[in-house]
């Protein structure tokens, strides 16, 4: 943007930097950019008060891609230097974009700690359970028994679940996305902006070299209305073909359950209403089993909680004391 | 003694000083006392230097020897910039505390115990196999024998203190003792006490009474006169407030004046380290306006922090020691691949891995020049006393903004927690340097440079029409967006080298004591300061011909040094370590420099260096 434009609309291409993107073709990355850019245009962000604070990764190059102030850091510490941004200056939206090695493996520590501390704050965590920049490794996301360069007869590992962690480290907000849905990411990321406190939000990302196809039982179209519930909060938690099935409490109250409204409608009454407050009921979303369950997208958890910054600033103001003062204060002598 | 000059050795002459150690158990109130007696000797206006020694646990076991802490506090006439070399008084409140300091008491020096916990049981946990008392271990020393426990519980008895509170007092009946012995009445702690406890409070009177029965209990037994009573002479320093100060408080207060002189809020970004972590303690404590602390997860996480306060336009602090820095290295090269200004204190521990955490040393200077991984070039300061501290920490402030880069302060943990006389400065007589952020302009390119200090503009988050991506990876000399070019490469990597080659316009000020020419030119760093300038000004009472120059820019280094050492026989560099410094001078500067080194994790003695020094020139013959 020149100085002297007069402001008017800004449109998500108005959000593109000069630089030309270097992901991979047919990367999931660039729907999520795509989304980014889109989210910024509808709340008309002002791009001279936006940060994207980056990481590590392929993810993490997405801030050379916008059209605002960008900070591409170091291998998962984007959490701790959107930390000193905020509490230095809190007006700023601050955007950490990460993926799932930089935020849940080296990164994991500061992971945990930006949420436990409500950094207000946007997390865009880009999970293709793999290591895309490093050519292909197992990541912590990555499913027991993949395949890659480091687990040559498939991993033996357990993987990690980002928004489980996210809500035992104490997030106030949680949600899902998935990279090419930009009609449901696009809304999320919205919500996730306007939340105040660390909003994080996992998008599912398809690696398309190193770990093509992983989500693909649920995100193909062929499957997705069967496979994906979008959480609405008030709203019951019903999926499939008009809305036949819906979400339900077992019956030893350890996890959730699909119940067949085609078959029965009078289990509409076990089906849960989804609050966004609720987190127990946000663990059993997260903890769904994909093989057997859908995928809950959308907001998954929301509450409202004090900032880290706006504790920080509010802390701030009440420092009065002159230097003068204290240097003098306790045991001096006149000569 | 007696104020006139003591005899250290044969042909050696130094102004009267005396030195005082107070030990025992870490619960014992030991420093507590120890400043004390420092504050009856500064008010006098006497030179002192102190030097808390103390375990890295915090409440070790009663009676143990690696339970000890002690706090020795050196005062006297003429130069006093070492907590001395040895003690001429020991306090040691208990077998451990007497076994761990005998070493360190000069000969004919006064020991003063508690006998009471010289029983069998506390002489067995000390270690001793008999009574250090009654073996003769303790001849050649005069000693001064009281029942402290009884005296003082009899004294204190009416306020009702149980025996495990009314113990406590302890201190304060040594410390009556000590007063009388240097002839001051106990007026100026009686005041004290009733200010900390409040006059009516329980805790003051019983202070009090053990204060003055120590006293008392010197006045009406028989110490003889001749053993070392005697009268601190009044000495007349630069009139004005003054207050004792430590490094840690230091470095806090020059922080503070630095932001403030800049126009800065700042934010210290640390995790608790020692010998670090007093720097944040204060800084929390005084709740200064603008200036705040951040208490991260991880050394890195702080660090990284900082770099964000200061991407952010604040002026981003991190403080830690060795552990710590060795875990911010990454991120040190990020800010100095990215240009931001940024200041790094290492309160430097002795030893690799967790080493020795609460000793000194100098050994962290090679990673502070060169400890991060590519090309990565930075400013490297060291205070040379605790009062240095503040102007190295304002200095280093003004170098971070002027030439956006990180800086690094090499403290240590003797500077840390040792303590000196400070004239309280006038901070409205400091000259402001205020910051000037990059404003909206056409044609922005982030990496475009001053051409004098060859320093990129700070432009922050906020400023309209000039939004711009940083980052850690190569980038274009100009654009800043990534760049491979091998040119490029080069070129930007030159331009961060001699930028920082540049600092040395602002560090024009080597102070030589001494001749400019003559026999041995010494050269150290940091906290060595107090013993070298103590050796430097004896020996060249003395008649030799010795200069004596402790740089406080070890990075980069600069080039009149050459100049100043070529006119003396022998170049000698000090520090305490392996010879870093030495290997680094060797490279340019004074390629036939020798090496005085110590990694014991204790300071210089004074009389160490003396030896050396003269032996050094007597090699020259």
């Amino acid at each position: 943007m020149g100085i002297n434009e007069k402001p008017s609309q800004l449109k998500p291409a108005d959000y593109a930097s000069d630089q030309e993107v270097r992901w991979c073709p047919g990367c999931g990355d660039y729907a999520i950019l795509n989304a980014v850019r889109k989210t910024l245009a509808d709340n008309q962000s002002d791009t001279k008060n936006t940060v994207f604070v980056s990481g590590i990764g392929c993810a993490s190059r997405l801030p050379y891609y916008m059209a605002t102030y960008g900070f591409h850091t170091i291998h998962g510490r984007a959490p701790a230097f959107a930390t000193g941004i905020k509490i230095t200056n809190p007006e700023l939206d601050v955007w950490i974009i990460t993926g799932d090695g930089d935020s849940l493996s080296i990164g994991g520590n500061h992971f945990i700690h930006v949420l436990r501390r409500n950094l207000n704050c946007q997390i865009l965590l880009f999970n293709n359970e793999i290591y895309g920049l490093t050519k292909g490794q197992a990541s912590p996301t990555s499913r027991t028994g993949t395949v890659s360069p480091t687990t040559l007869n498939g991993s033996v590992e357990s993987p990690v679940s980002a928004c489980e962690l996210a809500l035992s480290s104490g997030a106030t907000f949680v949600a899902r996305g998935v990279d090419t849905a930009i009609k449901q990411l696009v809304p999320t990321l919205s919500e996730a902006q306007k939340h105040i406190g660390t909003s994080l939000v996992e998008i599912y990302q398809n690696c398309i070299v190193y770990n093509d196809d992983v989500f693909k039982s649920f995100t193909d179209k062929s499957v997705a209305i069967e496979k994906q519930i979008h959480l609405e909060d008030g709203k019951p938690m019903l999926f499939g073909e008009d809305n036949s099935k819906g979400l339900a409490i077992n019956s030893n109250y350890s996890a959730l359950e699909t119940v067949d409204l085609s078959k029965n409608q009078e289990h509409i009454t076990r089906v849960l209403i989804h609050d966004i407050k609720n987190k127990t009921i946000a663990y059993l979303l997260s903890q769904m089993d994909q093989s057997t369950m859908p995928v809950a997208l959308g907001i998954i958890y929301r509450i409202k909680k004090p900032t880290l910054d706006s504790n920080y600033i509010n802390k701030l103001k009440t420092h009065k004391n002159n230097l003068s003062k204290i240097m003098k204060k306790g045991q001096t002598w006149t000569i | 003694m007696d104020g006139s000059p003591s005899k250290i050795n044969n042909n050696i002459e130094e102004d009267w000083s005396t030195t005082v150690r107070f030990a025992g158990d870490s619960g014992d109130g030991m420093q507590l006392t120890g400043g004390r007696l420092t504050f009856e000797a500064a008010i006098t206006g006497m030179g002192l230097a102190t030097f808390p020694d103390y375990p890295a646990e915090i409440r070790a076991p009663a009676g143990t020897t690696y339970g000890v802490s002690s706090f020795q506090v050196r005062f006297g006439e003429g130069l006093i910039a070492s907590s001395g070399d040895h003690a001429d008084i020991l306090v040691a409140m208990n077998p451990a505390a007497l076994k761990v300091n005998i070493k360190e008491v000069i000969p004919g020096g006064l020991i003063i115990i508690d006998s009471s916990s010289f029983s069998d049981r506390g002489i067995k946990k000390a270690g001793y196999k008999d009574n250090p008392l009654e073996n003769n271990s303790l001849a050649g020393l005069q000693l001064i024998s009281a029942d402290i426990s009884h005296l003082t519980l009899e004294a204190i008895k009416e306020f009702g203190l149980g025996k495990k509170d009314g113990l406590r007092c302890r201190n304060m009946w040594a410390l009556g003792l000590i007063l009388w012995l240097f002839s001051k009445s106990t007026k100026e702690t009686i005041k004290w006490l009733e200010n900390k406890f409040g006059k009516d409070n329980v805790l003051t009177k019983a202070n009090v009474a053990a204060l003055n029965a120590g006293h008392h209990h010197a006045e009406i037994t028989e110490i003889s006169e001749d053993i070392l009573r005697k009268v601190i002479p009044n000495v007349k320093p630069v009139p004005g407030k003054w207050r004792a100060i430590t490094g840690a408080e230091s470095l806090a207060f020059g922080l503070a004046t630095g932001a403030n002189k800049a126009k800065l809020n700042m934010t210290l970004c640390s995790y608790p380290i020692t010998p670090a972590s007093p720097i944040m303690h204060y800084l929390a404590n005084y709740e200064l306006e603008g200036i705040n602390i951040y208490q991260a997860e991880d050394e890195i996480a702080a660090c990284c922090a900082a770099i964000g306060v200061s991407y952010a336009g604040g002026l981003g602090v991190t403080s830690s020691s060795g552990p710590g820095i060795s875990l911010k290295a990454e991120a040190i090269g990020l800010a100095v691949s990215i240009e931001l200004p940024l200041i790094i204190i290492n309160s430097q521990r002795a030893g690799p891995s967790t080493g020795l955490p609460t000793r000194a040393e100098q050994s962290d200077l090679m990673q502070a020049v060169y400890g991060r991984h590519g090309e990565a070039p930075l400013v490297v300061l060291a205070p040379k006393s605790p009062s240095h501290c503040f102007e190295i920490a304002q200095k280093a402030i003004l170098i971070a903004i002027k030439y956006m880069t990180p800086v690094m302060i090499l403290s240590d943990a003797y500077l840390t927690n040792a303590s000196e006389p400070w004239l309280i400065p006038n901070l409205s007589k400091i000259k402001e340097f205020p910051v000037s952020f990059g404003k909206t302009q056409e044609n922005f390119m982030p990496f475009e440079r001053d051409s004098n200090t060859l320093a990129r503009k700070w432009v922050i988050p906020g400023t309209k029409g000039m939004e711009h991506r940083i980052g850690g990876l190569e980038k274009d000399s100009l654009t800043g967006n990534i760049s491979y070019d091998p040119e490029n490469h080069a070129k930007i990597t030159a331009l961060r080298y001699q930028k920082i080659q540049n600092v040395k316009k602002e560090l024009n000020d080597i102070i030589i004591t001494g001749p400019k020419k003559g026999e041995i030119l010494i050269i150290g760093w940091g906290s060595t300061n107090g013993p070298i300038s103590e050796a430097q000004n004896t020996l060249s009472k003395n008649g030799m011909k010795i200069a004596h120059i402790q740089l406080s820019c070890l990075w980069p280094l600069t080039e009149n040094l050459k100049t100043i050492a070529s006119q003396f026989k022998h170049v000698v560099v000090v520090e305490m370590n392996n010879g870093q410094l030495v290997n680094l001078l060797k490279v340019d500067i004074t390629p036939n420099a020798k090496s005085i080194t110590q990694v014991s994790g204790k300071p210089f003695r004074v009389l160490d260096l003396i030896a050396k020094f003269t032996a050094i020139k007597q090699l020259g013959k």
